[in-house]
């Protein structure tokens, strides 16, 4: 059975801020980023690592052009990762999954948005 | 705030500090009970540079003193030849919030920074090594890495090690002059929290050439340990090779040890100094069993080319030791186990957490492996390495009061 927690009204977290609540033993990471609120389990699949903790960092993109010739590096700020300060392991922001093997991925929680505030639902 | 939320924080006006980042750590060390047993980590960081200021002071040489005062210590930036992103451009936090940390005024920073992540990780010892100076042997000067290296001991023992019974600490040894690392023995050797020596594995010096056997030879008599600090020089002229640095330290922190590993075996070195305990840090463990069947495999054809060997080289690597960290474990079990199998690691294999560094290890990677039974990980996260090192079980106060509560409670 899901509840619905109360974590704060709307427009108390500033955009690119996390807030860390405790519900029960289990801490919960609401990030907003661009508007839109994520919640995950602050709990790094691999070593145990903060991970809510961490940067926000768009994906890193090798350009290649033509023939396979390499031509730089840009962000893809249309892919924002969480970073795991522990050791670095990055999940897509939008899903929790790893960027690279989505079975690896971070516990995520529904947030809803309602009359101004913001719940999690764990 | 809602009832059900037990509390709440706001990373923007959070302070860094360790026991905050590690407190996961903490929970894990809850969870499994750590305070049960003894942890030695037999390879975690300070960064001296942070201290560079008081170490100058232990400089003997006032001219290199002064040039060192000047100069300072740091790592060069991105244009350097170690101009590393080790902390992956700003994303492992610790590396840009390490300074901010606040300390009290005593004991020394580095002891209370080292004893926040032991305490944190469940650790009751550790092996403290440097960072930057890591690469000091590539310095073309011989005399600053002499003047530096020693300083640094000096520094360490009186200012560190003297102070914090549960540090220890194997001391740089200058490889580019002979007869230095011979005196560093004699002058330190017997100081407290020296449980062995330390080459870094970054340095351009043949270990088997004769001016070395004397330091060998002083190690073996005092029952010391010699460790091989794996580390990379990215501008050694094979890794100039690469351009990320995922690519050199990938390589470099194998290259480093698996080359001086290869002189060690073919040379005979365990056969002329068969009580000195070698120690292999810092290359995790995949390359250890390509150089065993390798090596093997080439001995059985040219025995001629290594004729002090009187067993096969695996025979000899199986009865050294090994740092576990950075431990290979991404989707690998069954090679893990082999691994595990092929060096030995009930008796030869020393947990290690390498922290601070990015691709740290915590105790929970070798106490959760399914394939080990409940005594061989003691013995790999601490009783080995007492056992190596001849420590006294000193248990970290944190423990002794957890397990004192959960007496208590039951």
């Amino acid at each position: 059975m899901t509840d619905e927690v109360l974590v704060c009204r709307e427009g108390e977290i500033a955009d690119g801020d996390v807030r860390l609540i405790k519900v029960g033993p289990v801490e919960i990471g609401v990030i907003r980023h661009k508007g839109s609120y994520y919640a995950y389990r602050n709990l790094c699949p691999h070593q145990g690592g903060p991970v809510c903790e961490g940067l926000k960092l768009p994906q890193v993109v090798d350009l290649v052009g033509e023939g396979g010739t390499y031509i730089g590096q840009r962000f893809d700020e249309d892919d924002m990762h969480l970073v795991c300060p522990w050791h670095g392991y990055e999940f897509h922001l939008s899903d929790g999954c790893h960027v690279v093997d989505r079975r690896v991925r971070l516990k995520k929680y529904n947030v809803v948005q309602r009359n101004g505030e913001i719940y999690v639902a764990v | 705030m809602n009832e059900q939320i037990k509390s709440a924080r706001d990373l923007a006006s959070e302070e860094f500090d360790t026991r905050t980042l590690l407190r996961n750590a903490v929970d894990q060390a809850i969870e499994r009970h750590y305070e049960d047993f003894l942890i030695v980590d037999v390879d975690s960081h300070h960064y001296e540079t942070e201290s560079f200021k008081e170490i100058t002071q232990y400089m003997d040489n006032p001219v290199m003193r002064q040039e060192a005062l000047y100069q300072g210590m740091s790592r060069g930036g991105i244009t350097s030849p170690d101009g590393s992103y080790q902390e992956i451009g700003g994303r492992i936090t610790r590396y840009p919030l390490r300074k901010t940390e606040r300390v009290p005024p005593s004991p020394h920073r580095d002891i209370t920074l080292t004893e926040r992540f032991m305490d944190a990780m469940g650790t009751d010892v550790t092996v403290l090594f440097p960072t930057p100076m890591l690469n000091l042997s590539n310095c073309p000067r011989v005399e600053v890495e002499l003047e530096l290296a020693r300083a640094y001991n000096r520094w360490l023992c009186e200012r560190v090690l003297a102070h914090a019974p549960r540090i220890k600490s194997m001391l740089y040894l200058p490889f580019n002059d002979p007869d230095a690392c011979y005196q560093m023995v004699q002058e330190f050797g017997d100081r407290k929290g020296v449980v062995g020596f330390m080459v870094t594995s970054t340095h351009y010096r043949k270990n088997y050439e004769n001016p070395y056997m004397r330091t060998y030879a002083a190690l073996q008599e005092r029952g010391l340990p010699l460790g091989f600090h794996a580390g990379f020089n990215w501008a050694d002229q094979s890794l100039a090779m690469t351009n990320r640095f995922i690519a050199v330290h990938g390589l470099g922190f194998t290259w480093s040890n698996m080359v001086h590993m290869a002189n060690w075996l073919v040379n005979g070195m365990p056969e002329r100094f068969p009580k000195l305990k070698t120690i292999w840090i810092e290359s995790g463990l995949a390359w250890i069993p390509f150089m065993m069947q390798r090596f093997d495999n080439e001995f059985m054809m040219r025995t001629s080319d290594a004729p002090l060997l009187k067993r096969k080289p695996s025979e000899y690597m199986r009865e050294m030791y090994y740092s576990s960290q950075p431990m290979e474990m991404v989707d690998n079990r069954k090679a893990l186990e082999l691994t595990f199998e092929m060096i030995n690691a009930p008796t030869q294999l020393l947990y290690s957490s390498d922290y601070p560094h990015w691709d740290m290890d915590l105790p929970s990677t070798i106490y959760d492996l399914p394939f080990l039974d409940m005594d061989a990980k003691r013995a790999i996260l601490g009783g080995n390495a007492q056992r190596l090192f001849k420590l006294d079980p000193v248990m970290s106060p944190v423990k002794l009061a957890r397990k004192a509560a959960r007496v208590a409670a039951e």
